[in-house]
């Protein structure tokens, strides 16, 4: 599999990304700076996180509109396959591409710290490596992942399956408690309708080489890698 | 980036008077040394240069003395204080390079920028010298919980140091937080990071020569923090939030471009010397390349990019506006830097040249604005031997006449482990990114939920390698106020301990060192008993000081804060897979004490937070001991023959395992050893607690090597249980993690 991430200003987790996919796949993705009006050819395009352009105007909206923005929209749109994670996340729904919008966090706080989350929909080339409602471990580390969406978005994202992770307690319940941040509905990640393209604010990038002290992230990657080899 | 349009301002400078020269922090004696330096009264600028350049801050005019007895050399030492930061080596030729720095006056004044500043100036230290940052530690002092500002400081300095650590994509992995009613009026906000850099691509200040380009990096200069350094350097009185406009204000954002183009820059051979501002800004750093090289630095300042319209040198000198650095480059290598830096987006102008005359000149505006002699500035700085009186030791204290309550020990433990100090700070740590780079092995906290496991000191593993680096930051204030000697050996001690109880190898420290005022002369008592115990045990334990940062005048109204030299550590170990963490690995284990129990309780936490008494003498270090007792369980560690290791500090024994069990969830049955309150929480130095499923060979290795091992039990359950008590671990978790965040959100 060829991978290709994208580094903003500002960008501060290419290397857990690269790390984790290089590890899965036995193969380093390139990383590609957002000046560059080109992509590699690749199969698989990763927004990573960390805090493009400072978040000073809205977190991911400067960035969604880089030069090298145009390119992923356009091959996303083509069917390449697009994951963005935290950071990458918050661009990906100020593209469009998929619904919502990712507001600030419930507490006002930025929090970091290990969440479980649902896989709610594991028949996606995302997800195919986890079994149905699978319950994983991966940390969250974000100030604005507050997932919001109107109710008829919603409607349809469920009509479509569209919603990828759910927050849950250990042993699979969706529960306000555990919700870290006042997401919609516990709502952690969502695809697009096609299920080309995946956000979430976890980052499965950080539970996945060996010498982290978590690995439930490898399930997510091993279905990439998998379903494009 | 175009520079703003520089048309003169009609400039009106005071009249330079010793009325002046007072209220920039100098005295008659330093402004009359300055006139004689001279030659003729300064003018408006130079008396600024000089007032910041000999302001305590950037001086150490007090210090310096008692500085020079501190051992700072070793084998592994490459470079020790006198540069940005201190470099040891970690093998591989590769270098750490760290340093603590304090930001405290700011941090009072204005928690958020204060902060987030702070952390900003750290990393620009280290980066500065071609490491790329890996890690971010803080050691945090507040007031009492219930003085009415305490809850605000610690909502602005924590909120301050998450939104620029994690936005520049550093984890912040460790650090240490304590309230007392000595910082009421001042708060201490002292902030690590620690560096990596190639042996062979590390620059320093020195090495300009004569006829080189000076480059200006990175944020424009406004008029923010002008004379910060002269108010870090004077007392507090009451209303000081006047000071708001010398408090900078930070970009981390930029602080992130900053540290990849300045990488990418040192990549090339472009960079003769390079120097951050920090604290008194374009000075300072114009001041520093130029002492050091032992040449001369004309500077335009027409040149110097410039936020704000008519702008005088006089503030462009004395500007702290961050994310700013100065280099010196190679002649005919600045238009590939300025290509560098134009990638980045950062404003990039040479501003100036080297000279042959030693003098820094200023010019703007088509005038000379200031012509020093660069090595009377430096040279003949003030350096004063303050008078000082030795600290008198308080009375020992009776250690049996004070028992446990009626609440039995297991009550009292509970008191403790909900006590401000030994409360959980996931409240604060969970604000912090501890993960990103993925390196990151051992995270804050002890019952963790950000990397999954705690050790008694920061893990985080070097790219690529096995190898990782332990890093802790210590100082326990209540025994340097009872006993300057003994606590400043202490502090060095417990940093040597947590470092060895990951099963790391202690190298190298930085120092961060508070006090109130040195014109008191027992204040003055402080410092020097506080840097000889220090020095004697870094001496001890051969774990020299390669950095550090001294904080004077931490006062407010007259009132000095508990004397707190922070340590900073840092120690080595080969591989991290072989490292122990504090969390009881599984039952069945047999828990062991490493080390002398006497029962110590004079300053004891269990003293403080149970009776009620902030009395008797610190704990007696013994050094030897320190060493011998370390290098043994470092020695079990790395032989796998221990599964958790914790040192044991504040609240004794009896806390240290019941950390072992919240770490966990396991429970520890205790044997019957002694019923005396000064067994389980004495404070008595030069202990570990282990866990390990080899007691018996343990026991063996520590009888042939003449060092005290006793068996206190064994983990099983999920239960505490002593002397047919028992208490649930899940109940010491809950009034562990309750305090913080019950006390944050009251209003």
């Amino acid at each position: 599999m060829k991978s290709a991430i994208i580094v903003f200003p500002g960008t501060n987790r290419e290397k857990d990304m690269q790390m984790a996919i290089e590890h899965v796949s036995g193969r380093a993705p390139t990383l590609v700076w957002h000046k560059e009006t080109t992509l590699p050819e690749c199969d698989l395009m990763v927004l990573p996180g960390g805090f493009s352009y400072g978040d000073y105007l809205r977190c991911g909206a400067m960035a969604a509109h880089s030069p090298i923005m145009k390119e992923v929209i356009a091959r996303a749109q083509k069917g390449t396959r697009l994951l963005a994670v935290c950071n990458g996340f918050q661009m990906l729904v100020e593209t469009g591409l998929v619904p919502g919008a990712l507001l600030h966090n419930r507490s006002l706080k930025f929090i970091c710290k290990q969440v479980h989350l649902r896989a709610e929909n594991t028949s996606t080339e995302f997800t195919r490596s986890f079994s149905p409602s699978q319950v994983f471990q991966v940390p969250i580390a974000h100030g604005e992942g507050n997932y919001f969406v109107d109710a008829d978005g919603l409607k349809a994202m469920k009509d479509n399956d569209q919603i990828a992770f759910r927050y849950c307690t250990s042993d699979g319940r969706i529960t306000e408690d555990v919700n870290p941040n006042g997401s919609l509905e516990n709502i952690a990640g969502v695809f697009n309708k096609e299920k080309t393209i995946l956000g979430m604010m976890p980052h499965p990038e950080d539970s996945v080489v060996p010498h982290a002290n978590g690995h439930e992230g490898t399930p997510l990657f091993k279905s990439i890698v998998e379903a494009l080899v | 980036m175009t520079a703003l349009a520089k048309q003169k301002p009609a400039i009106q400078e005071p009249a330079i008077t010793l009325e002046l020269a007072k209220s920039f922090g100098l005295s008659e004696s330093e402004f009359n040394l300055v006139n004689d330096i001279l030659g003729r009264t300064p003018t408006y600028t130079e008396l600024g240069i000089f007032s910041v350049m000999w302001s305590e801050h950037c001086s150490y005019k007090s210090s310096r003395l008692h500085l020079k007895k501190l051992p700072t050399e070793g084998k592994c030492v490459i470079q020790g204080p006198g540069e940005n930061a201190g470099v040891i080596d970690i093998g591989d030729g590769q270098a750490a390079v760290f340093k603590m720095e304090s930001h405290n006056h700011p941090s009072y004044i204005e928690p958020y920028q204060g902060a987030a500043t702070g952390v900003g100036g750290i990393m620009r230290d280290v980066f500065t010298m071609g490491a790329r940052p890996i890690a971010n530690l803080n050691a945090l002092r507040f007031g009492e919980p219930s003085h009415p500002k305490t809850r605000t400081l610690v909502k602005g300095v924590v909120a301050g140091i998450s939104g620029y650590g994690n936005c520049v994509g550093v984890p912040t992995v460790g650090g240490e937080t304590n309230f007392h009613k000595s910082y009421n009026g001042n708060n201490l906000v002292n902030a690590m990071t620690v560096g990596i850099a190639d042996q062979d691509k590390i620059y320093y200040a020195r090495g300009a020569g004569v006829g080189q380009p000076i480059v200006y990096v990175g944020s424009k200069t406004g008029r923010d923090g002008i004379h910060g350094a002269t108010m870090a350097s004077a007392e507090f009185g009451d209303g000081n939030e006047e000071n708001r406009p010398t408090v900078q204000v930070g970009d981390p954002f930029t602080e992130k471009l900053l540290i990849e183009a300045c990488l990418e820059l040192m990549q090339s051979d472009a960079i003769i010397s390079i120097q951050d501002m920090g604290a008194a800004g374009l000075t300072s750093s114009a001041v520093e390349i130029a002492s050091k090289g032992e040449i001369g630095v004309v500077l335009d300042l027409d040149h110097v990019p410039q936020r704000e319209l008519n702008m005088v040198p006089y503030e462009i000198m004395l500007s702290e506006s961050q994310e700013r650095m100065l280099m010196i480059l190679k002649p005919g290598s600045e238009s590939q830097a300025r290509a560098i830096i134009e990638k980045w987006d950062l404003d990039f102008a040479v501003i100036g040249h080297t000279t042959d005359d030693q003098r820094l000149k200023l010019n703007m505006y088509g005038e000379c604005w200031c012509d020093i002699p660069v090595p009377p500035l430096v040279d003949q700085s003030p350096l004063y031997d303050r008078p000082s009186v030795a600290p008198k030791k308080p009375a020992a204290l009776d250690d049996a006449s004070y028992p446990a309550t009626s609440s039995g020990l297991l009550g009292d433990l509970k008191t403790l482990m909900g006590c401000p100090d030994i409360a959980s700070k996931r409240w604060i740590w969970e604000q912090y990114d501890s993960l990103v780079m993925g390196e990151t092995i051992f995270s804050p906290g002890i019952a963790n939920t950000q990397a999954l496991k705690s050790g008694d000191a920061a893990l985080v593993k070097i790219p690529n390698k096995d190898k990782a680096l332990a890093m802790s930051s210590d100082v326990t204030p209540r025994y340097v106020e009872a006993d300057p000697y003994e606590g400043g050996k202490q502090a060095v001690a417990e940093s040597y301990r947590n470092i060895t109880a990951t099963g790391a190898t202690p190298l190298a420290v930085t120092n961060n060192l508070n006090f109130g005022n040195p014109e008191k002369p027992e204040i003055m008592g402080q410092i020097v008993a506080a840097l000889d115990g220090m020095g004697e045990a870094c001496r001890a334990l051969d774990y020299p000081i390669v950095s550090g940062n001294v904080s004077l005048y931490n006062e407010t109204s007259g009132r000095a804060i508990q004397p707190t030299p922070a340590i900073g550590g840092v120690g080595l170990i080969a591989d991290y897979k072989k490292s122990a963490p504090i969390a009881f690995a599984a039952e069945g284990f047999s828990v062991l004490v490493i080390g002398d129990t006497r029962g110590h309780l004079g300053q004891s936490l269990f003293l403080r937070e149970v009776h009620g008494q902030e009395k008797g003498g610190a704990p007696a270090v013994d050094l030897a001991a320190e060493k011998k007792n370390g290098d043994f369980v470092r020695d079990l560690i790395l032989s796998g023959l221990v599964s958790s290791c914790h040192d044991v500090s504040d609240g004794g024994l009896l806390v240290a395992v019941a950390e072992m069990a919240i770490a966990s969830g396991i429970g520890c049955t205790l044997t019957d050893h002694s019923a005396a309150s000064s067994f389980w929480f004495g404070e008595d130095q030069a202990r570990y607690v282990i866990a390990t499923d080899k007691a018996d060979d343990i026991l063996a290795k520590a009888h042939s090597a003449g060092i005290s091992a006793t068996v206190i039990g064994k983990t099983t359950g999920a239960d505490i249980t002593l002397l047919g008590q028992s208490v649930a671990v899940s109940d010491l978790l809950s009034i562990n993690e309750t305090w913080l965040p019950a006390y944050m959100s009251q209003s």
